[in-house]
């Protein structure tokens, strides 16, 4: 159990430590097509998630990612708030105390589909679902290699580049939107990146 | 029967408070009237423990219509809706509309005691289908 609280601990640092490391440039992303505060919304985000980390990794896994979640809820202040807090709240509900990789593998679909509801977006329109739905894909195909998702994860964000975006502010912008990576897609790429570089250190 | 609330939920601060100063002037206090604005750290943005204080400050047992402006907003109010104790979140309602045009309709239909339906309707006639 010990083990799993310094898990949690662990998965926090890292997420912020990266949210921190790329803020800027997450907020030049949607400078360029947003209205330029990602960067900072994800960072005040996961501090907030930081300050009550102490509280947070002391519960069990569905506890520790509702609360995660509803932090963001409450404290982003932007889309992503509910976006990414929805992914987190649903992984909560998802996973049981002690969940196997089979359960992740479910658990993450179905926090797809509810951020997929939350933003009534479908993959293909510039957002953070196109890094999901492709990670999910491989993951669903069994390849469960932590280096080969953060590969497919940082492939699928620049594969946003070229699309043109149907949903979010970016949207407003029409064909004015390609060229550019969606800021959304890139922080998810970033998280996945952070989550499996504290996974490989424990496998 | 109470009249139906209106919040307006933007992300400018002064966007909000000027909208209901225009509600404000159209209808009489009968009509429950809360807005907010800006995100947690006071910049340009929305928050859904701000939205969720306005809805309890504008609630109605008629109900509630929230105007919202952009993206973000609306992504807000309706994860603040779900946040709603079971009993009200249908009675909570985020209208399709524009912000202003679509706050001082909803408050003048809301004034004539309609329904929650009709004042979200009435509001959400002025989006092009």
């Amino acid at each position: 159990m010990t083990n799993s609280v310094e898990l949690r601990q662990k998965l926090v640092s890292a997420v912020l430590q990266v949210v921190e490391q790329h803020a800027e440039e997450l907020t030049s992303l949607d400078q360029a097509i947003g209205d330029g505060d990602h960067g900072i919304n994800m960072k005040r985000g996961f501090e907030a998630v930081a300050a009550d980390a102490a509280s947070l990794t002391s519960k069990p896994w569905p506890e520790f990612l509702k609360g995660v979640g509803m932090t963001l809820v409450m404290k982003v202040g932007g889309a992503s708030g509910p976006l990414f807090g929805t992914l987190f709240m649903t992984l909560g509900k998802e996973l049981p105390p002690e969940p196997t990789s089979a359960d992740l593998v479910k658990a993450f679909r179905a926090a797809i589909v509810a951020v997929q509801g939350r933003g009534k977006a479908e993959p293909g329109q510039k957002t953070m679902l196109d890094v999901l739905v492709p990670v999910a894909e491989q993951l669903e195909g069994g390849n469960l290699d932590l280096g080969a998702l953060v590969a497919k994860g940082h492939a699928a964000a620049e594969a946003t580049i070229p699309i043109k975006a149907i949903r979010g502010r970016a949207s407003f912008l029409g064909d004015r939107s390609i060229g550019h990576m969606d800021p959304g897609a890139r922080s998810s790429a970033l998280l996945i990146e952070a989550v499996a570089d504290v996974l490989k250190e424990v496998a | 029967m109470s009249c139906v609330g209106i919040v307006i939920v933007s992300h400018s601060p002064k966007v909000a408070e000027g909208a209901a100063d225009m509600v404000r002037q159209m209808v009489g206090p009968e009509v429950p009237l809360a807005w907010c604005g800006g995100d947690p750290a006071g910049n340009l943005g929305t928050s859904v423990e701000r939205i969720l204080e306005a809805i309890e400050k504008a609630w109605s047992e008629a109900g509630v219509a929230i105007l919202v402006d952009l993206g973000g907003a609306e992504t807000n109010s309706e994860m603040a809706v779900e946040m709603l104790p079971e009993d009200r979140q249908g009675k909570v309602v985020v209208c399709n509309a524009p912000i202003v045009e679509g706050a001082v309709i909803a408050a003048t239909e809301a004034s004539g005691g309609s329904a929650l339906d009709i004042v979200q309707r009435t509001a959400e006639e002025l989006s092009p289908q």
